[in-house]
């Protein structure tokens, strides 16, 4: 994967001649925002998820440090072999935001500021690399949960990924 | 560019191929229905298909049944040419570009979704080395797919 090309579509969500929705305070920088029918989607998963949110994003990092090794870059200072408690202690901090954006959907620019505000000015990690993550989870939510993961529930969920990023990028520039 | 490599994808790639090919998978479609769907504005290059209103309109589409067929076809060829992409590409790539106008963005996103069905469809078996090698070769084909454009 091209490390400078962001594989996101430049305009995540563009609002289509005719389209009803107006940006609500989810929406962003990321176009539409998110309806009804996707917060109820990525509430209903993340309940079914349950306290294994920690497991699943573990998952989506080892995932993500295989495909795209660039990002392991940024994990230079911890032990990345399969198994690695180290990854697993950053994949539940990874578990505990999406939980938090999850639970403040309505207001996730506020919700993630100290977040960004750490990752743009301590970490200044690429915010090309947070779609890398994004569809990892995906990818790991799409192999554990096949007969949940429908086209419907795709959709919702990256459109939530996208606005987590477009949060989590709001402090950098 | 080439494929073989540290990732010794042949080896992995031809494991989830076999199963790639059933004929239930293939006639599914379900890549590229599920592009339309989860990235609506891709629906923009088929106008003339027909009825795209809805996700069960796009599943029942019988012109966007056979598009999907023409693409995993393709994917196939790009399967028994990993070595040489550009060069078997080059005339599809040109298509895309002066014919048909698509934007190559589009082609990292059906990538995307490709490796996300494969996931549902394999589950255990699609570990994160073999996502590792499939994200390469989609990357790869993409690549080559915009080569042409200017």
């Amino acid at each position: 994967m091209q490390r400078g090309a962001p594989w996101w579509p430049r305009d995540p969500w563009p609002v289509r001649a005719g389209a009803a929705g107006t940006q609500g305070a989810a929406g962003s920088s990321a176009g539409m925002a998110l309806s009804a029918e996707d917060r109820a989607l990525v509430r209903a998963l993340w309940k079914k998820l349950g306290g294994n949110v920690g497991v699943y994003t573990t998952e989506a990092l080892e995932r993500t440090f295989l495909a795209f090794p660039a990002t392991k870059t940024y994990f230079s200072h911890l032990d990345l072999s399969p198994g690695s408690a180290q990854v697993r202690a950053h994949g539940q901090k990874v578990a505990d935001a999406l939980s938090l954006a999850v639970e403040r959907l309505d207001d996730l620019p506020r919700a993630l500021s100290a977040l960004s505000h750490l990752h743009a000015c301590q970490l200044r990690v690429d915010p090309a690399s947070f779609p890398l993550l994004g569809h990892c989870l995906l990818v790991t939510l799409a192999r554990h949960y096949p007969g949940d993961f429908s086209p419907a529930l795709q959709a919702s969920l990256d459109k939530f990924l996208s606005h987590v990023i477009s949060a989590l990028a709001s402090e950098y520039r | 560019m080439g494929m073989k490599g540290e990732y010794y994808p042949g080896k992995l790639i031809g494991k989830v191929l076999k199963i790639f090919c059933i004929s239930n998978f293939v006639s599914d479609m379900v890549s590229f229905h599920r592009l339309l769907v989860v990235y609506p504005w891709t629906q923009r290059f088929f106008d003339s298909f027909g009825n795209l209103s809805s996700p069960s309109a796009i599943l029942g589409n019988p012109k966007v049944k056979a598009h999907g067929k023409k693409v995993l076809t393709s994917f196939g060829e790009a399967i028994k040419n990993m070595d040489n992409l550009k060069t078997a590409f080059a005339k599809l790539s040109e298509l895309h570009c002066d014919k048909l106008h698509v934007d190559p963005e589009n082609f990292k996103l059906l990538g995307n979704v490709m490796v996300i069905i494969l996931a549902t469809h394999f589950g255990k078996e699609f570990t994160p080395e073999v996502q590792a090698a499939w994200q390469k070769l989609v990357s790869a084909v993409a690549i080559a797919l915009a080569h042409k454009y200017h």
